[in-house]
């Protein structure tokens, strides 16, 4: 089958060009990207005013299969991605049980191969992810892990971080740490500063980050294995991460839509939705998270998309498990707060959300290029929309997003070749 | 003046001049308690709920006498501690007893804010009666009644808060109470203990009881968690006692008249002395009396009674 998309503006983040080209695709490959393309014998998308990305890939998601299938599934969680413009996700290793063997890893690959689309898992660093020994890693890769994390859990013992680093290091994959101090969190349940005060409720303060940050870095820089940083939050950490790159340490990181779009103020009203570790910062840290973005500081933009239960954040604050549903706001969120504020152009935002998380993750390039197997990102900047959960593809209605109104919705989704989301006006 | 809250959840939320108006409303109130017959039809007919997720004799009986004196019925659900994670959920006791036609519901809660989600959920009138370590209204309205009488107001007086201020609801309330009224509001307790930013609220902060005590007219003192000590957030309890604990001494620096309050129950011998706490400075017995009188009066407004220009015959 023969697809002709047509008039769309293309962007490539590597040659930094925004043209507006044809893209022809025949079984699942580009075949020609030129000015004006025959259209006879193809089904023809017109994509006047839209912009066609390399396809986005999500290198922080929770499909929470297997164990916690009321929560999503790999096939309602891929779906979201699809409908949410990604091509590809990378999901994270806190199942039940945790993917910290190869046979959970080759059931997920498994069951993505069913849901037919693109998943790459996460394996854990430790088994059941204690943080104390670690795990099968070469055997975690063999059956297709492209990274490792505890992540939801930081590796509190720096010599069992040292070890795992060194490890990963020899089958050239990347260590992803959700980066907090266990012991400076205690009980908290949002940022640590004058809303926590007010509102009584216990404080994470931003040093539960950054001190793991810090010491990430320094153990990264020992053992030269690959460190990305998840979910970046606060300005020291940003800045911690920017000097350890200018000292050549091989460091990545990224930043989620609702650490750039909300703060703790979002919190005072006790809406569950707003729960999410770490925790939504202050304006300081999001103007920081912006300035990281806009100076390559911070390399991609990842949902940290993590589905619950209706009934799971329906109870009092303290209760409520932590975690944003985000595959299916992610890409407006970002247009809107980002593109249309001019913080980023759409050239980075190929590189944020396309050409970066695939080389971290060391999957084959994001371009647009004839040869290559389709994988496309087409976003309608003219596209204005209420945020609606209940139309969520994902089982995760958590989104403290509901009646946003946003532009730049994701409108087409080519993934391995395949056309998986197309919106019918 | 029309009293127009739906709910009582915090002091953050109310006007200087509705505190002033519950504050008046009390008085009447405190004259029904001295009577032979302690009761008013004010409120027959109407289902008052106190829905307690802590332990608490004094605030719940004093909420249940409050309803009774002014004829409501009155019933009590105590949810242990221990089961309000795996027992039926907060919303679904909130559609009970929104289905059970309860026109107030009175909530204590060990988390912050789950007034303010179950007056989302009900259409019933929810007062907060201590959430977390957020807001304890009925508390501060009582203890600026009690400051009130002795004093004859608010302006430019100077009011001490002694104690674990990071995990007090009483603190936060008397803060947004006492602020709004014109006092000044000192905080005095172990770093520690002290929320980060509180002096963004128009507090000062102190940490040593010979500055923080001076010249004040009122020391509210907060009870101190036993527990807080295993957590590492003071040395030992000898300690505290040593530093902040109130005794004759420590009384010695603030005004001759000052007036001592406790928002009760009291750890005898640790946040005060014995001899200060049956002392002449304290009103820790009146504060009781006034608090039915307080909750009557918020009841009795947030019914919608304050319109009638009488008060209950």
């Amino acid at each position: 089958m023969k697809y002709l998309l047509k008039g769309g503006m293309v962007v490539d983040p590597l040659s930094k060009r925004v043209d507006k080209l044809d893209i022809l695709m025949d079984d699942g490959e580009i075949t020609a990207v030129e000015h004006q393309i025959d259209a006879s014998g193809c089904e023809v998308f017109t994509l006047d005013g839209c912009y066609v990305f390399p396809g986005f890939v999500d290198l922080h998601c929770h499909l929470r299969e297997p164990g916690e299938e009321l929560k999503e599934t790999i096939l309602t969680g891929t779906r979201a991605a699809a409908k949410g413009g990604f091509s590809a996700v990378a999901c994270m290793g806190n199942t039940k049980p945790p993917a910290d063997s190869s046979s959970v890893i080759s059931f997920i690959k498994d069951k993505a191969q069913e849901a037919s689309f693109p998943v790459y898992p996460v394996g854990c660093a430790t088994k059941k992810r204690a943080g104390e020994e670690p795990s099968e890693i070469g055997d975690l890769v063999e059956a297709g892990a492209v990274a490792l994390s505890d992540d939801g859990d930081s590796i509190m013992n720096g010599e069992v971080l040292r070890r795992v680093m060194e490890y990963a290091q020899m089958f050239n994959i990347p260590v992803i740490s959700h980066c907090e101090d266990m012991n400076l969190t205690g009980a908290g349940v949002m940022h640590e500063g004058l809303n926590s005060t007010l509102l009584g409720l216990e404080g994470i303060p931003s040093a539960a980050e950054d001190v793991q940050v810090a010491r990430d870095i320094v153990v990264a820089e020992l053992t030269g294995a690959h460190l990305h940083i998840a979910h970046v939050s606060t300005a020291r950490a940003v800045d911690l991460i920017r000097e350890a790159k200018r000292r050549g340490i091989q460091v990545t990181a990224e930043v989620t839509p609702h650490h750039l779009c909300l703060t703790d103020d979002a919190v005072k009203d006790f809406d569950t939705n707003v729960k999410v570790k770490p925790p939504l910062r202050t304006r300081d840290d999001v103007d920081a998270l912006y300035k990281g973005l806009k100076d390559g500081t911070i390399d991609a933009i990842a949902t940290d998309h993590a589905p619950h239960r209706r009934d799971e954040k329906e109870v009092e604050f303290n209760f409520a498990p932590f975690g944003i549903s985000g595959l299916e706001t992610a890409v407006p969120l970002v247009w809107e707060y980002l593109v249309e504020s001019k913080i980023i152009g759409v050239v980075e935002l190929a590189q944020k959300m396309a050409y970066n998380p695939a080389q971290i993750l060391g999957l084959p390039e994001r371009v647009i290029k004839v040869g290559t197997e389709a994988n496309l990102t087409v976003i309608d900047p003219g596209m204005k929309l209420p945020v609606r959960v209940d139309e969520f593809v994902s089982l995760g209605k958590n989104s403290p997003f509901h009646d946003w109104v946003l532009r730049g919705w994701p409108v087409m989704t080519v993934a391995a070749g395949e056309i998986k989301f197309s919106r019918s006006e | 003046m029309k009293f127009k809250q739906k709910d009582i959840l915090g002091l953050e939320g109310l006007s200087p001049e509705e505190i002033n108006l519950i504050l008046d409303t009390a008085e009447p109130m405190k004259e029904i308690m001295t009577r032979d017959i302690k009761k008013v039809p004010t409120l027959r007919g109407h289902s008052v709920v106190t829905l307690f997720y802590e332990p608490s004799t004094r605030t719940r009986t004093s909420f249940e006498l409050a309803a009774k004196y002014l004829g409501a019925d009155t019933s009590s659900v105590s949810v242990a501690a221990s089961s309000v994670q795996k027992g039926e959920s907060l919303r679904d006791t909130a559609r009970t007893l929104e289905a059970m036609a309860a026109d107030v519901i009175i909530i204590r809660h060990c988390a912050a804010g789950a007034p303010h989600q179950l007056a989302r959920w009900v259409s019933a009138r929810v007062i907060n009666a201590g959430d977390g370590a957020h807001e304890h209204p009925t508390q501060a309205l009582l203890d600026m009644y009690t400051i009130r009488n002795k004093k004859g107001g608010f302006k430019g007086l100077k009011v001490a808060i002694l104690g674990d201020i990071s995990h007090s609801r009483v603190a936060r309330s008397n803060i947004w109470g006492l602020t709004k009224m014109g006092a000044q509001v000192r905080v005095v307790g172990p770093a520690t203990l002290m929320p980060p930013e509180i002096d963004r609220l128009g507090v000062e902060v102190y940490h040593h009881w010979e500055e923080g005590l001076r010249d004040v007219d009122v020391i509210n003192v907060l009870r101190i968690q036993l527990e807080r000590q295993k957590k590492g957030l003071f040395p030992s309890i000898r300690e505290y006692t040593q530093l902040y604990g109130l005794d004759q001494k420590k009384l010695q620096v603030a005004k001759p008249d000052v007036l001592v309050l406790h928002p009760g129950p009291v750890n005898r011998g640790i946040e005060i002395s014995p001899e200060v706490q049956d002392g002449p400075h304290a009103a820790i017995n009146e504060q009781v009396t006034n608090g039915v009188a307080v909750r009557m009066a918020l009841l009795y407004l947030l019914m919608g009674r304050g319109e009638q220009d009488e008060v209950p015959a």
